[in-house]
């Protein structure tokens, strides 16, 4: 299997990674190099090969049920095959309501007794009335929206707390991927090439704090993974957080 | 003899035989007095009637707690007779009854999308309907005669009012569920406004909270063509001849709202019928012209043109939101309480997938959670009837869920 060392010009891509260190952005300079061996002794992921998916691959699901108050009412905005909101539903009795535009996954949805409103989220939530549910969960579908701001506004007129998460493309693998391959990158949560994504508005933990902070959306809190760890936001997580889940409110 | 009756002829291919194990079986009528003299049936329009017979089937066994019913309510055209085959079709002049089983059979028999394993299915013909419920065709007590057009207007509140009184008969309170498409899926919506304590779930098929301009209009042309028919004689050709001309016209144009663009491209688009040149005349040259004037021949056979105007002016007048919300469809959803399914169809043109959405997004903006599906199909307003697998799904899903 190829390595990210056998990538042609190896030489080039030490030289990157220090141009990337001292240049590009100051906080990675505190990599350590041994992290940037083992990065580059990883296999390449490729469309066909993603190499084997997280133990955390349920992480946020699991810290939005943590988080979710006990009879609250929540609108999960793509809500897929209704997994989430099934288990709200079950374990914390709450009123949900799913919205997803996939034929396949509403059916899905309806299959766990989720109620699911098919529509598309670029058609916004004109539907929905201001602070009409405690919650609005928008898990790993920013990216994938025509208009996120306009959803993320949205989000805050209907829902009195907004749960936001996406992949965060600051992460530093993802920056060498792109630096040394060349190409986009394909990770285990991000599996697609470039022309049959879904991600279409790809950003990173920064670019979404510069936007809460430019339009005053206060930040309730934030997790990250890691590094293969779920833990609380800190500074410094735009280059280490893989993912990140925030609670955000108007501020 | 009674053997030989019970053979249909000429079945279709593909429906589901009396002998199969997911069929129903043969079904009986069952048909009951709900309004006497002393006790008649109030109407919206302010008149009442007596008496009132209602014609419906149940399949499947009760709960000993009455508490597995699910009421399929029928469309314009439909009757009790909502799946297997009818035992008595030849006696009672049903005859079209031998050749297809019941109008929903794909969806309602043992382990079927409303599993009559689960549920006692309860089936029942409209007021002012030609199937065995009291309608113009009936006798006036006051005068000995058919009705005609002395019959009193019904509306689907009516409709909806009489079937509660059928359930509070046979002992029901409570349903599990009220499903029907088109007019019936106004029948359903009907009974979540109307009877939000009496009924558990409401799906609502291919519907909106009320018909559009442009399906007033098509139902304006139908009772036109009726009405103008030489032999309609204001609605009292009872005896006489039926207004078949006018009646096969209604249906034909019915027809054309029923399908879609891609469906008629897909089915005739533009064959000649069993020729290759044109005959440069006015018969029937083209396969959708004799589609739809065997739709409207073999209409006339089965129907009463008089039923035909009163149920469409009950599909008219219908107007959800005029009716529980003093004109606002969020006022009228906050009486809701029964779980809510709205299911369009994407091709759909007389209950467009927006309208019917309408409903959907006032449910959410009253604050309740509501399950909307639009379901892709190419077949228009037939498609509830012929999407016979995503809907099966839907269905199955949503009355049985937790």
């Amino acid at each position: 299997m190829m390595t990210r060392k056998d990538l042609p010009i190896p030489e080039a891509t030490a030289a990157l990674a220090k141009l990337l260190a001292r240049r590009i952005d100051p906080s990675l300079a505190n990599l350590e190099p041994e992290k940037i061996e083992a990065l580059l002794a990883q296999p390449v992921w490729t469309e066909s090969g993603v190499g084997p998916g997280s133990e955390h691959a349920d992480w946020q699901d699991r810290l939005i049920e943590s988080r979710v108050p006990e009879g609250a009412s929540v609108l999960d905005l793509g809500c897929g095959n209704g997994e989430l909101l099934a288990t709200l539903m079950a374990r914390k009795n709450v009123r949900g309501q799913g919205v997803e535009l996939d034929s396949a996954a509403v059916l899905e949805s309806v299959a766990r007794g989720v109620p699911v409103f098919q529509s598309n989220l670029d058609a916004g939530l004109k539907g929905f009335a201001d602070q009409s549910f405690d919650y609005v969960v928008l898990e790993q579908t920013l990216q994938a929206l025509h208009r996120p701001v306009e959803l993320l506004c949205e989000m805050l007129r209907v829902g009195r707390r907004g749960i936001v998460s996406f992949p965060n493309f600051g992460y530093w693998q993802i920056r060498f991927d792109l630096a040394l391959r060349g190409r986009m990158p394909i990770t285990p949560r991000l599996p697609r090439m470039w022309y049959d994504t879904p991600n279409i508005h790809l950003l990173t933990l920064q670019d979404f704090l510069d936007w809460t902070d430019a339009n005053h959306v206060h930040i309730v809190e934030g997790h990250v993974l890691a590094e293969g760890v779920v833990r609380e936001m800190r500074a410094g997580d735009n280059l280490y957080a893989e993912e990140a889940l925030l609670v955000v409110e108007n501020g | 003899m009674q053997n030989e009756v019970r053979k249909p002829k000429q079945r279709s291919a593909g429906d589901d035989p009396p002998d199969s194990p997911t069929s129903v079986g043969w079904t009986e009528v069952c048909s009951i007095a709900l309004a006497s003299p002393e006790r008649p049936f109030a109407l919206e329009a302010g008149v009442s009637i007596a008496p009132v017979v209602v014609e419906y089937e149940m399949y499947g066994q009760m709960a000993p707690a009455r508490d597995n019913v699910v009421l399929v309510v029928h469309a314009l055209s439909g009757d009790a007779h909502v799946a297997g085959w009818d035992r008595n079709a030849h006696t009672t002049g049903r005859i079209w009854r031998t050749r297809h089983p019941g109008w929903w059979d794909t969806v309602i028999g043992p382990g079927k999308a409303i599993d009559t394993n689960r549920y006692c299915v309860i089936g029942s013909n409209f007021l002012g309907s030609c199937y065995g419920t009291t309608g113009p065709s009936s006798i006036n007590p006051q005068t000995g005669r058919p009705y005609g057009m002395s019959f009193p207007v019904v509306t689907v509140g009516d409709w909806v009012r009489l079937q509660t009184k059928l359930l509070d008969a046979l002992g029901i309170e409570r349903i599990k569920g009220v499903v029907g498409g088109s007019l019936g899926g106004q029948q359903a919506l009907e009974w979540a406004l109307a009877f939000p304590e009496r009924v558990e779930r409401s799906i609502v098929l291919a519907a909106s909270p009320r018909l559009s301009a442009q399906g007033l209009a098509f139902n304006a042309v139908g009772r036109h063509a009726i009405m103008n028919d030489p032999n309609f004689c204001g609605g009292d050709y009872y005896g006489g001849v039926q207004p078949a001309t006018g009646l096969a016209a209604a249906r034909m144009l019915a027809h054309i709202t029923y399908l879609s663009e891609e469906a008629m491209h897909e089915k005739f688009g533009r064959r000649l019928r069993d020729k290759e040149k044109p005959d440069f005349g006015f018969g029937m040259e083209y396969e959708v012209e004799s589609y739809l004037d065997h739709q409207g021949r073999s209409f006339v056979e089965r129907f009463d043109a008089n039923s035909y105007l009163y149920i469409t002016r009950a599909m008219d007048y219908y107007d959800a939101a005029a009716q529980w919300g003093g004109g606002d469809l969020v006022q009228a959803c906050r009486r809701i309480k029964s779980r809510v399914m709205v299911v369009s169809f994407s091709s759909d043109w007389l209950y467009p997938p927006e309208h019917c959405r309408e409903f959907a997004l006032a449910m959410c903006r009253a604050g309740k959670s509501v399950t909307y599906v639009d379901v892709p199909s190419p077949y228009g307003h037939d498609s509830f009837l012929v999407e016979t697998k995503p809907v099966g799904h839907l269905l199955r899903h949503f009355l049985d869920g937790e």
